[in-house]
């Protein structure tokens, strides 16, 4: 589904945030991409999502190179939920945001609107639907920028933080939800936790390489690979 | 809550004021943005000295105001920064007009006066019949009617996008004048010298908040227009309000209210 093949990328001149990275994500895998701050994470999720432009090599999403004349094609197979839910929701209403996404995608408006009560209805929130954006709590406002992009019906989430900020309470919805999807979901987290209930499979980037690439329990249970990498085993296994 | 915070507030509230439902409300977006124009211009039309003339306009934001259950209070109450700006327009007319148009009770009224008071009701009225309009009509409906009415699409994307820019900004604004008051304890306002940096880092953190909030719209297919609010087709209503209200604004220009109803009282 996803393909990253030797991409390298600069924001600046000679200071390289990603080296020859290489990696492929299967259909339907949930993934996560964890790493200190700076490691290159959210640099690899704009890659994809052609926000910035490799300096070379190639990222390929479903068999398509992402390329100036592919983003469209390439971000209606991609939902991404950013960090900051403010930055997401920029219309009026809960119903606004969900709808703005399957318009712009050219769906009639009365299958956009079965699609947003759809979406709604799996995930409980029916209740938001003509809530005001700036009137809901910051743990509602991320149920529902995950919501804004389920309703594009995406064949990929990637998720920048998905938990960060959240009271225990919110944070547990929110895992759940991502456990539920069946998508395929890369999520670039701190939160070690929530990558061990929810994924698979773990990347840990250091210093803009992979420093590691394997099953989640079995990388997120290494502490001496964690410490290198600036990295804490998840607090269930703190102590060890 | 600081002054921006409140502001943002109050913007947000726009929408919810849009959002309700009335006669007003539902009546057909371009039917009241052409009614609006219309009603503008009329009022702006007015002679300089015609006051008796001018002043029954205010009866048709009146009526407005009371079939569409937004208070006339809150109106005012949101214009109170835009208010004293237009009714200082005509302030030093009564210094260059000095000419006495009438007597009332033995005081020489000069046109000057008058003609200072017709400007502030213009710049009022106006401003009254804008805030209406904004305040019946969602802004994604009103572009939907600026797109039906063959406004280009680049200047109604424009509109929306700094509508909600706005808010963007105030929002960056309330966060940092909350961080500088934290730090800056018994001091009113921002001190002059921290304008320059406080103005730079503004625009630097809006900058930022607009591209991600662009990132956000352009990964669900936004391509440079809006797909506006399914505004409702224009119907006989729409077309009997428009037609009601003009023919109420021509007879209030030129069918002289003020005299009628003073002659029934006065011989």
């Amino acid at each position: 589904m996803i393909g990253f093949q030797n991409v390298d990328f600069s924001y600046e001149k000679d200071r390289k945030v990603l080296h020859d990275m290489s990696f492929g994500i299967g259909k339907g895998e949930s993934v996560g991409l964890i790493g200190a701050n700076g490691a290159g994470k959210s640099t690899i999720m704009k890659l994809m999502l052609g926000l910035l432009g490799p300096d070379s090599g190639r990222v390929l999403i479903d068999g398509i190179e992402v390329k100036k004349d592919t983003l469209s094609d390439i971000r209606a197979k991609l939902g991404f939920v950013l960090q900051n839910s403010d930055n997401q929701m920029f219309m009026p209403t809960v119903y606004e945001d969900m709808i703005f996404g399957p318009l712009n995608y050219g769906l009639p408006r009365d299958e956009a609107d079965r699609r947003v009560d759809e979406v709604l209805g799996r995930l409980g929130l029916e209740y938001l639907k003509n809530r005001y954006n700036h009137k809901i709590s910051g743990g509602e406002k991320r149920m529902a920028a995950i919501a804004t992009i389920l309703a594009m019906e995406p064949e990929a989430v990637l998720m920048d933080e998905p938990t960060s900020a959240l009271d225990p309470y919110n944070r547990r919805i929110v895992i759940n939800t991502i456990k539920s999807l069946d998508q395929t979901r890369l999520i670039a987290s701190h939160d070690l936790d929530m990558i061990l209930d929810t994924c698979d499979r773990v990347i840990l980037i250091s210093g803009g390489r992979i420093a590691a690439d394997g099953p989640a329990e079995k990388i997120l249970t290494d502490k001496e690979l964690l410490e290198a990498n600036r990295m804490e085993l998840p607090f269930r296994f703190a102590g060890r | 809550m600081n002054k921006m915070q409140k502001a943002l507030a109050e913007l947000a509230e726009m929408d919810e004021l849009a959002a309700m439902r009335s006669p007003v409300h539902r009546l057909h977006p371009g039917a009241k943005l052409i009614t609006t124009i219309v009603y503008i211009m009329i009022t702006l039309s007015f002679g300089k000295y015609d006051l008796p003339g001018l002043v029954p306009m205010v009866l048709w934001p009146a009526m407005m105001f009371s079939l569409s259950g937004v208070r006339v209070r809150t109106c005012f109450y949101k214009l109170r920064i835009v208010l004293p700006l237009v009714m200082a327009v005509g302030l030093f007319n009564p210094f260059f007009d000095r000419q006495t148009m009438l007597t009332i009770g033995g005081i020489a009224v000069s046109g000057g006066v008058i003609s200072m008071i017709t400007l502030m009701l213009k710049g009022v009225f106006s401003l009254m019949a804008s805030f209406l309009l904004m305040a019946t009509t969602k802004i994604d409906s009103l572009c939907a009617a600026l797109r039906k009415l063959h406004v280009p699409a680049l200047l109604v994307s424009l509109l929306q996008l700094t509508y909600r820019y706005v808010g963007v900004m105030t929002e960056e604004l309330a966060v940092m004048t909350d961080a500088y008051h934290l730090r800056a304890p018994g001091q009113k306002g921002i001190h002059i010298s921290a304008w320059g940096s406080f103005l730079g880092q503004l625009l630097l953190r809006s900058m930022d908040r607009a591209q991600e909030l662009y990132s956000s719209m352009i990964l669900r297919g936004y391509h440079e227009h809006f797909h506006y609010a399914d505004i409702d087709r224009f119907r006989g209503r729409d077309a009997l309000y428009m037609l009601i209200s003009v023919m109420f604004f021509v007879l209030l220009r030129y069918g002289n209210i003020s005299q009628l109803v003073g002659g029934l009282v006065v011989r």
